[in-house]
């Protein structure tokens, strides 16, 4: 959000706490233009409108403009080998827009030209294969809607409260319907050797990006995917192809997938070795832990999502998702943890995907510790941070799935907040 | 359709049915290969030209180095010259971009400096990394000589080789033992963390009360205003 935007909110609040009384009572007026209010008419409904595919590719209101992803400059060396965030905050439902899901590349976006790009699979293999996007397009296709969350999600946390907003400290993550051709599928094609136990899986960005994927991952639910919530991937998620590994670490999803090299050890690579790999307090780091454990963040109220209401009846939503399965419940605390109430889960329960949840309660306008919890279908339940730092210290860096704090103050504003 | 046409064909002879069954594979799915899966056919088989091309990536145990060589005191002409201004001449690194070289006995410590000296497992890695992806914004533009050198000399800033005449190679490096290789342990939540499977997650009373023990706004460190701001962060 702009300074202007955020210093605007807050004259506002600091007014409206003020006369919060005298408000309950007015009509429904805050703000804006009363020229455009009733008993008025507005310039909209006096006059016609834009036609028909004036806008040939559509895009949010203009009045939306502030729902976009963010950067957080000092995180990183360059923006080619960096991370944008989804905008939680703002967003509903399960499903990502395209144009919202967050950013991480290694090498910047690859424009790559489609009738140029082609997918190879060798190795370990009977048949060695090599695919345009079109023949790709050929295979039998699936239809999966997933969630890809990056190892590093919630990772500037680790020490303690830094970060004001989910789009921050949440936002590594997006949940879209991918449409794709089954992996097992293509590696039937080629055949795999009986000694085939790993695949290379690599990019055609300036990074080429290599990591490995065991056999049994590969041949269960991955896809090489090549259309996103409808339409083709967007350059920044890969296009014209990308790997899916559903409820794995998001490094896996190689984007602008070009080749898939079927061996019998894993390769070590640099982002498997440098990177996402995590060290413990007695310096040794644990390799391989690719799957994303069950994780939740109430995305308003939230600091970027401010309760502008005053008291009164009062909507928690938030996000739930697990690697390892399906949602099995959410609970929604208001003092920190001490005591919990069931949240309501609304909409589709999807296995390895976002799941939405509300708990709506009428606040009495006192300040709240909020935080939610979530338990998925193999009753693994969030720990809280303090539990995970106690096994893992603060210097792990990925999988941060600890119980996230939302201090509601009494004037609505909300703050990141860390509790003991 | 498909029955009709079914029909048609059963009063052709066994001849004629196997002939149309092979002069049109792409109508349906073949018969199951070894693996079990049907088959479509569609592809082709890349030459070998086209897999030489792609295929440079390396394993530990040397798989995949290609023929080539290169010594310590040719890599620091070629690291100064493509690497320095990023990662400092000794591989301190400048400004927020890595540190390749140091750290060394710091992995438990507050502030642990994880470099190829002190932290990565295998040399087999800095090669295919390197190769892959650097120098950033110019990848590929160095010979397999010359990668072999920089290695080399990412080494040797590291003490893993101490001899400025040292020359990498497909043999010498796959040769090489790096200092943290037994550093590492596989994924082993399900068991170090089984306690965060329970049955029944406690609803009511379940901690004393709490207080607040840290604030981000009173870091101040997320981004609203464009300002510059330094702080912990990822890499």
């Amino acid at each position: 959000m702009s300074k202007t935007d955020s210093q605007s909110r807050r004259s506002f609040l600091a007014a409206g706490a003020g006369v919060a009384a005298s408000m309950l009572a007015r009509p429904a007026a805050a703000g804006g233009n009363p020229a455009n209010q009733p008993p008025n008419v507005p310039e909209w409904t006096r006059s016609l409108g834009e036609g028909v595919a004036v806008r040939p590719y559509g895009k949010p209101s203009k009045f939306e403009k502030d729902v976009v992803r963010r950067d957080v400059e000092w995180l990183t060396a360059s923006r080619e080998s960096s991370v944008s965030f989804t905008p939680l905050h703002e967003l509903e439902g399960i499903i990502t827009p395209n144009g919202l899901c967050f950013e991480r590349h290694h090498g910047g976006i690859a424009e790559v030209d489609p009738a140029d790009h082609r997918l190879m699979i060798h190795g370990l293999v009977e048949r060695p294969l090599i695919l345009t996007l079109e023949e790709l397009k050929r295979y039998p296709r699936v239809n999966r809607i997933h969630f890809m969350e990056c190892a590093a999600n919630s990772g500037m946390e680790w020490r303690g409260a830094q970060l004001n907003g989910c789009q921050f400290t949440h936002g590594m993550i997006h949940c879209v319907q991918y449409t794709g051709v089954s992996l097992r599928t293509l590696l039937e094609e080629a055949g795999v050797k009986t000694n085939g136990k790993w695949l290379l899986v690599e990019g055609a960005d300036a990074a080429a990006m290599d990591r490995s994927l065991p056999i049994e991952k590969a041949l269960d639910d991955c896809i090489i995917a090549y259309k996103m919530n409808g339409e083709a991937l967007y350059p920044e998620q890969g296009y014209p192809m990308r790997l899916v590994v559903p409820g794995w670490q998001g490094n896996l999803w190689v984007k602008w997938l070009r080749r898939i090299k079927v061996g019998d050890q894993p390769w070590h690579t640099r982002e498997e070795t440098s990177k996402y790999t995590d060290l413990m307090p007695n310096g040794k780091a644990r390799r391989f832990t690719w799957s994303m454990d069950a994780k939740s963040v109430i995305t308003s109220p939230s600091p970027q999502a401010p309760i502008r209401h005053g008291k009164g009846f009062t909507i928690v939503s938030g996000l739930a998702w697990s690697g390892n399965g399906k949602v099995k419940r959410v609970d929604v605390s208001l003092d920190g943890g001490r005591n919990w109430w069931p949240a309501r889960l609304d909409g589709p329960v999807l296995d390895k995907a976002l799941t939405r949840f509300y708990y709506e309660f009428d606040w009495n306008g006192e300040p709240l510790l909020l935080q939610s919890r979530v338990q998925d279908e193999t009753g693994y339940v969030q720990p809280s941070k303090a539990e995970l730092r106690k096994i893992r210290g603060v210097n792990s860096i990925y999988h941060n799935n600890g119980i996230q704090t939302w201090h509601v103050q009494a004037n609505g504003e909300v703050e990141n907040v860390e509790v003991a | 359709m498909v029955r009709s046409r079914m029909s048609k064909s059963l009063k052709l002879t066994a001849a004629a049915l196997l002939a149309f069954a092979f002069s049109a594979p792409a109508l349906a799915p073949q018969k199951a290969d070894a693996k079990g899966g049907p088959r479509y056919h569609i592809g082709r088989a890349p030459t070998a030209d086209e897999i030489r091309g792609w295929d440079i990536d390396v394993r530990p145990d040397g798989q995949g180095l290609p023929e080539g060589k290169g010594t310590v005191a040719q890599g620091e002409k070629l690291f100064m010259d493509n690497c320095a201004t990023c990662h400092g001449e000794f591989g301190e690194g400048n400004g927020r971009w890595p540190v390749l070289a140091g750290g060394k006995g710091s992995l438990t410590s507050d502030n642990p400096v994880k470099t190829v000296g002190s932290y990565w497992p295998y040399a087999s890695t800095v090669f295919d990394y390197v190769r892959h992806a650097m120098p950033y914004g110019n990848t590929g533009s160095l010979s397999v000589d010359e990668y072999y050198a920089l290695v080399a000399y990412v080494l040797y800033l590291n003490d893993v080789v101490t001899d400025q005449n040292f020359e990498l190679s497909r043999k010498t490096l796959a040769a090489i033992k790096m200092p943290n290789e037994q550093g590492f342990v596989m994924d082993d939540r399900a068991t170090s963390e089984k306690s965060f499977w329970q049955k029944d997650p406690c609803m009511k009373d379940c901690i004393a009360p709490v207080k607040i023990t840290g604030r981000a706004a009173a870091i101040d460190v997320t981004p609203e205003d464009g300002k510059e701001k330094k702080s912990r962060g990822v890499e």
